[in-house]
């Protein structure tokens, strides 16, 4: 597969690594960078492969070669920037493929609304994880697909709760949700109607979203919530 | 009308104080209280005394846009200090909010030509200093 010429705004860690190992996979490589003493440090190592100047000015995308660009990657420190910066390369200068560096989580939705996708943010990534390591009432997001309005979760039943010791039949789970698989001692099975939960077991459950709180109170110890 | 301001330095807290000496409903969003004051110097009364709104809060909060009253706005201008800052903001205005007048202050003549021709009503001050400064050398 031949390279991509790829622009990277901003030469920040993440922006320099970015080209780094891109430049490493044989890709070719402009990263524009506007604090001029950032550049001259970066320039050292990249040399011509970095650029001084604002990439949200048109001029400076259009030097670094914005026509040919086969993906456009904003990762300057500021979510504006980058939100302007992708949207100027989409649909200006109809790149195809664009990724946007979101800093702040709640600029998401503005990424989403002004169809600049996709939006990483670091700090979001790390929530999930934490969610994931350190879940609350043992609820685990395995997969989420908003837009097709499914999302998949895993449960620890607890003690004592309304679904231990419940035929899966049994189970008063709302409209929109199913049990596809039970975890015991290590391994799954595929529950079938008259299978039963068993306290500790692992359950994973395909749901509608906002289902979720509905779910969960069937599966938590009393006394656990809150 | 209901205008909202979001940035309130010279231009937008210019525009703002006419605004409400015109008898408008006026409110500013503006992250730096010292806009604040400007408001007061250039009304030479109390902005809030006078009617006007003011928030504390950055562009890009929905929560600090729907604290200034975006939901109920008739106008909408976007003249923060910076440009890609206006050109979301009155992107957000338009689709998320749907305020039927929007207005953005871009310093930048190219972008504000071209996001022109997106649909975004822009003004450009170095375009209208650029065309002044041409009529006043070489006429």
């Amino acid at each position: 597969m031949p390279g991509l010429y790829v622009i990277i705004a901003g030469a920040g860690k993440v922006g320099w690594n970015l080209a780094r190992e891109l430049l490493e996979r044989g890709d070719e490589v402009t990263v524009i960078e506007q604090d001029r003493r950032r550049y001259l440090t970066v320039e050292q190592e990249l040399e011509h492969a970095v650029q001084y100047g604002d990439a949200t000015e048109l001029w400076v995308l259009e030097r670094a070669g914005i026509q040919r660009a086969d993906l456009v990657v904003a990762v300057t420190g500021d979510d504006e920037d980058n939100l302007l910066i992708c949207q100027v390369a989409k649909e200006k200068y109809l790149c195809e493929r664009i990724i946007a560096r979101c800093n702040n989580p709640r600029n998401l939705v503005h990424f989403k609304l002004l169809g600049i996708q996709p939006a990483v943010s670091a700090t979001d990534l790390i929530l999930r994880l934490i969610e994931h390591e350190v879940p609350r009432y043992g609820l685990v997001h395995l997969l989420d697909l908003p837009e097709e309005r499914l999302e998949i979760i895993e449960l620890v039943v607890g003690d004592g709760c309304e679904a231990a010791g419940q035929r899966v039949a049994d189970l008063n789970l709302p409209d929109g949700a199913l049990v596809i698989s039970v975890l015991r001692d290590g391994s799954g099975f595929v529950p079938k109607a008259d299978s039963v939960v068993e306290a500790g077991d692992e359950v994973l459950v395909v749901l509608d979203p906002g289902l979720e709180e509905d779910i969960t109170r069937l599966f938590v110890s009393n006394g656990a919530g809150g | 009308m209901f205008v909202l301001v979001v940035g309130a330095g010279r231009v937008g807290s210019s525009v703002a104080t006419s605004a409400l000496r015109a008898g408008h409903t006026v409110s500013v969003l503006d992250e730096d209280p010292l806009s604040h004051e400007r408001l007061d110097v250039e009304l030479g009364a109390s902005w809030e005394e006078a009617g006007g709104r003011f928030t504390i809060g950055t562009a890009l909060e929905l929560d600090a846009l729907t604290e200034a009253g975006i939901e109920n706005a008739d106008v909408f201008i976007a003249s923060t200090n910076g440009d890609n800052t206006n050109l979301v903001v009155s992107q957000l205005a338009q689709r998320r909010f749907e305020v039927p007048r929007v207005i953005a202050r871009i310093l930048d003549p190219r972008r504000a030509a071209w996001y022109a021709e997106q649909g975004v009503h822009t003004v450009c001050p170095t375009q209208i200093a650029i065309e002044q400064l041409e009529k006043a050398a070489l006429a």
